[in-house]
């Protein structure tokens, strides 16, 4: 193996009679980002928990920093930062008590007054950890995470239950680890998370690898696919870039590569033609649509 | 490599530190909740007022608090490293707070040996109060026989807390707290603390306790064999049952 931060070889997780994790295999390279998206139960967890070392893989192999997370588990953890979907912080301390703590146990920790100035925890610090809303503990679930200046991170849905503002925050937190030489693995059911974040992504499906890919053709894969034009019945919108039919009288649906230009085009159409335009809607890709897409292109060798 | 506020520079603080840290989370957060407060002081002041100064309950001998005292300080072990730790440990469970700090520098071992001090200290606190309490209004203990006592409490120590980690780590926290409170329940009615219990409660960790305190700390006799062969046992039995069936998540 190469000396990624994170290399899993073929590694298969079983609950009972249930394929998890059915031989995934992937690097994340030092330094860089990598995002495994994929829906609820595409077993993204499952495969986080391996390389965390809370579980052995039922097949195949896994190395973190080198190391068998399960075996050299005490060696690993202090060069890790875990952050956990839920839980793991008792419910009774405070914010400010649980952060010191996981600070304690390093020998060089970030400093927690600023981790929870820039995670917007300050006001929170006497506050119990059961009392603060979803994304309040996740925002410490992060912290904790990053307080004993980790090599690498594992994040599992680090932006679940965030507003606005918080996700923006943990985003723009997460773009500083790899610039400042942290290695990330995350995972995420949310498209624009993954494009936004990672160098590489991985779309995980059923148990197993469905795409890789980068943000880029992730973003190529997952453009507007669909138009829908309200206006006066009985038009004919024609064009070689894009095809149009009219669902039900004024309604149409308009196809074809849409990019601005092409949109622009539709519009213009419609605009030319005297019509009445009552309503635009565009409809984007779903997950389902993108891994299906890439898929597709890998087979014809453009993916890796 | 790189530089800046998130460079990583992971290193391990002294494991002296690290288990200092926990042990006073784990001793602040017991002190917060309130039952388990009422568990570990209020219950054992009122049986040893109660039982020792009162004639409500029938007891053996002429002297109430000889025979009072020492149980409630063998109660007191079984309320903190039993009730206490199994309830609280269920929680930390299902809440995931084990799974999280074992995978932490602090580590699966020295969650244990934390978890292990805060009881033991917590005892040590308990126990001189209680004792100081009795001696106020009238127990007059002998001294000839302190380390034996120890000895046993160190037994007991280990079967209670092996049982609670065992409760903890098969049921459900709910189910804990409920086994955990009528385990406690049981062995207060037939463990020999506030009346007589029969010879064969010997037995029970709780009763056995109590008869070998009260020989060593209320008479200055040693402590019945069957008392040692009775706490040994458990103490065995308990330990090597949670270590093969002790769950972190």
């Amino acid at each position: 193996m190469s000396d990624g931060a994170v290399e899993v070889r073929e590694v298969v997780v079983r609950y009972g009679a249930t394929t998890a994790v059915d031989g995934v295999s992937l690097t994340v390279p030092r330094g860089r980002v990598l995002a495994l998206l994929g829906h609820n139960g595409a077993g993204k967890t499952s495969l986080l928990q391996v390389c965390e070392g809370f579980r052995p893989a039922d097949g195949g192999e896994c190395r973190v920093l080198g190391l068998d997370p399960v075996r050299d588990h005490d060696e690993l953890m202090p060069r890790l930062g875990i952050m956990l979907q839920s839980g793991g912080v008792y419910p009774w301390a405070t914010a400010g008590e649980i952060l010191r703590l996981f600070a304690s146990f390093s020998a060089n920790p970030l400093n927690p007054d600023m981790l929870m100035d820039r995670l917007g925890l300050r006001k929170f610090e006497r506050t119990r950890f059961r009392r603060l809303s979803g994304g309040e503990q996740q925002r410490l679930s992060l912290a904790i995470a990053l307080v004993g200046r980790p090599e690498l991170v594992f994040l599992d849905e680090p932006t679940a239950g965030m507003d606005t503002e918080a996700r923006h925050t943990t985003w723009q937190l997460i773009n500083e680890l790899r610039d400042h030489g942290v290695s990330v693995l995350l995972t995420t059911h949310l498209l624009d998370e993954a494009e936004r974040l990672a160098d590489d992504v991985v779309i995980m499906r059923a148990g197993r690898v469905a795409a890789t890919g980068t943000p880029a053709e992730l973003t190529a894969a997952a453009g507007i696919d669909l138009l829908e034009v309200r206006a006066d019945a009985g038009l004919k919108p024609e064009s070689v870039h894009f095809k149009a039919v009219e669902t039900s009288p004024g309604e149409y649906a308009v196809s074809g590569a849409l990019d601005a230009a092409v949109i622009a085009e539709v519009l213009t159409w419609f605009a030319t033609s005297g019509a009445q335009v009552t309503a635009v809607n565009s409809r984007r890709r779903t997950l389902e649509d993108v891994y299906l897409a890439l898929t597709k292109d890998n087979r014809a060798g453009v993916g890796r | 490599m790189s530089s800046g506020t998130f460079a990583p520079a992971p290193a391990r603080a002294p494991m002296r530190a690290i288990l200092r840290s926990q042990i006073r989370m784990e001793l602040v957060l017991t002190a917060r909740r309130g039952e388990a407060v009422v568990l570990a002081m209020g219950v054992p002041l009122l049986v040893l007022l109660g039982a020792g100064l009162t004639d409500v309950t029938t007891v053996p001998g002429d002297d109430r608090l000889a025979y009072v005292v020492p149980g409630v300080l063998a109660l007191t072990v079984m309320s903190t490293a039993f009730t206490g730790q199994a309830i609280t440990t269920g929680y930390e469970r299902s809440y995931g707070v084990l799974k999280r700090l074992g995978a932490s520098p602090l580590t699966r071992p020295g969650l244990l040996i934390s978890k292990t001090a805060a009881v033991l200290s917590l005892i040590v606190v308990q126990l001189l109060v209680l004792a100081a309490v009795g001696i106020a209004v009238g127990w007059r203990p002998e001294a000839g026989q302190l380390l034996p006592a120890i000895g046993v409490t160190v037994l007991a120590t280990a079967a209670y807390s092996g049982l609670a980690l065992l409760l903890a780590s098969v049921l459900k926290p709910e189910t804990t707290t409920g086994a955990a409170t009528l385990i406690y329940v049981l062995m207060l009615a037939a463990g020999g603390i506030m009346f007589t219990a029969p010879d064969v409660a010997v037995v029970l960790p709780l009763a056995a306790h109590a008869e070998a305190l009260r020989a060593t700390l209320s008479h200055g006799a040693a402590v019945p064999v069957n008392d040692w062969l009775s706490l040994a046992a458990w103490a065995v039995v308990c330990v090597t049952a949670a270590v093969k069936k002790m769950r972190w998540e």
